[in-house]
């Protein structure tokens, strides 16, 4: 067993799963919330652009969104970045992680603004705030409030989708489960729990905080 | 002061040229059976329901269609809702100072000041520091006025401001209201009470079907109606 560990190096493997996750994570947020702004906009042309985003990004495979970042973009069009081959497949990882996700967060965060009653809109209005100033003051402020608890689903998930990155050859924990199980097939079940408990360590704070914080900012009506 | 002339809007026509004019300091309680167009009417003062032919105008100045124009115009005409409609993550205090800071460009301490004045005038100024959902409706609807008179505003609307009141707490509103009327205040209150409108009306609009059928003081109305559809609808809620 110290031998499948020492060989397995699962340690690095858990590094790369942090850094996708964390890095898709941060990705995912920005964009996502570019997305979100863009949908609630007034403007008809953003409005477009951003239901056709989600549309579109939501409904595929986030193994068809890598593998055409890796052979679409990166092999065969040569955009390349990065000096070696695992910083390239790591950027291409986490682009095609955030793209994927942003659209699930994009949603998130419209879920928030729809929970907000048509009134404080009106009100925002009735007391001569603009537009810009109401969405600032009073919109936003409730909505981000509202879509807490629905993006720490959508990290969540994240975390766990960062496996599909191990078909691409990025060494993360799903291909280092896999290597392991070939080396060691004796050690099958205990290789599992080891994954499954590198896992958890991920989800299980994630998903207290956001239900900490989805309390703790709740707005009460 | 306000005079909205001939504003008709909707496939559903809910407002049939209504020629309306409101003065300074005059307080008109617009009555009316439901679906009648009054809280359209009453929304439409203010631009919150957009309208697609004849004019409102307000001091002589035409209402502006939308933007910043709009935005000032709004500033000066207070709205109180039914549904109180309190911005729900901030605390009392900063749902008054929140207008006459971003808006009117007052220092937050002096705001701060004026708006402990106005909730010690309505009396809910122990609260100042608490969320609108740990008030109670009658107590939230007060801190709405108070809220809409912190613009200094030049009239000030009343959409069916205790409908969505128990009814014990309809006076502690009323009450405010009718200080407000004495005080001299222009408005304009879509409602109910039937009892406020003839202790502080100056005059009653009675409006059905999207028209407004009759108006006049309330002493006449209440016990003289010339329409028949007004004197039909005070048989119905008068008689218990």
């Amino acid at each position: 067993m110290a031998e499948m560990l020492e060989r397995a190096d699962f340690l690095a493997a858990f590094w790369m799963t942090l850094r996708l996750a964390v890095l898709g994570t941060v990705g995912a947020l920005l964009l996502g919330m570019v997305v979100a702004i863009m949908r609630v906009s007034p403007f008809t042309s953003l409005q477009f652009f951003a239901r056709t985003y989600v549309t579109l990004i939501r409904n595929s495979p986030l193994t068809l969104i890598l593998f055409f970042c890796v052979f679409g973009l990166q092999n065969s069009l040569g955009m390349r970045v990065g000096d070696d081959l695992s910083t390239q497949n790591l950027f291409w990882g986490v682009v095609a992680i955030s793209v994927y996700h942003a659209s699930f967060i994009a949603e998130a965060l419209r879920s928030g603004v729809n929970t907000i009653p048509l009134g404080q809109a009106e009100a925002a209005r009735a007391i001569g705030l603009p537009f810009g100033a109401s969405l600032r003051h009073v919109i936003m402020p409730q909505a981000v409030r509202g879509a807490v608890a629905p993006v720490g689903n959508v990290i969540i998930a994240l975390t766990k989708n960062t496996t599909v990155a191990a078909t691409v050859g990025i060494a993360e924990l799903a291909s280092r489960m896999k290597t392991s199980i070939e080396f060691f097939p004796n050690l099958l079940y205990l290789i599992f729990v080891l994954v499954a408990v590198c896992f958890v360590v991920l989800t299980l704070p994630t998903g207290l905080f956001f239900t900490w914080l989805s309390r703790k900012v709740a707005v009460q009506r | 002061m306000l005079s909205g002339v001939n504003k008709h809007f909707g496939d559903l026509h809910v407002l049939q040229d209504i020629d309306l004019t409101i003065h300074r300091g005059e307080v008109v309680i617009v009555i009316g059976p439901s679906g009648s167009g009054k809280s359209t009417l009453c929304r439409t003062i203010n631009r919150l329901e957009p309208y697609e032919s004849g004019s409102i105008t307000i001091d002589g100045k035409e209402l502006p269609s939308e933007g910043r124009e709009l935005a000032r115009l709004r500033a000066d005409v207070g709205m109180v809702f039914q549904s109180f409609n309190l911005f729900a993550h901030k605390t009392i205090l900063e749902n008054i100072t929140l207008g006459p800071v971003k808006v009117r460009k007052q220092k937050p301490e002096a705001a701060r000041k004026r708006a402990m004045e106005l909730l010690e005038r309505v009396g809910v100024a122990h609260q100042a520091e608490k969320y609108p959902a740990q008030l109670s409706g009658g107590q939230q609807q007060r801190v709405a006025i108070a809220r809409a008179l912190a613009m200094e505003p030049k009239v000030m609307l009343f959409d069916e401001p205790t409908s969505a009141l128990d009814p014990e707490m309809i006076n502690e509103v009323l009450d405010v209201m009718t200080d407000l009327a004495r005080e001299g205040m222009t408005m304009v209150v879509v409602t109910h009470e039937m009892g406020f409108a003839r202790k502080a009306a100056n005059r009653v609009v009675f409006m059905s079907d999207g028209q407004v059928v009759e108006q006049a003081d309330p002493e006449t109305f209440f016990t003289a109606p010339r329409s028949e559809r007004a004197r039909d609808f005070l048989g119905k809620i008068l008689t218990h």
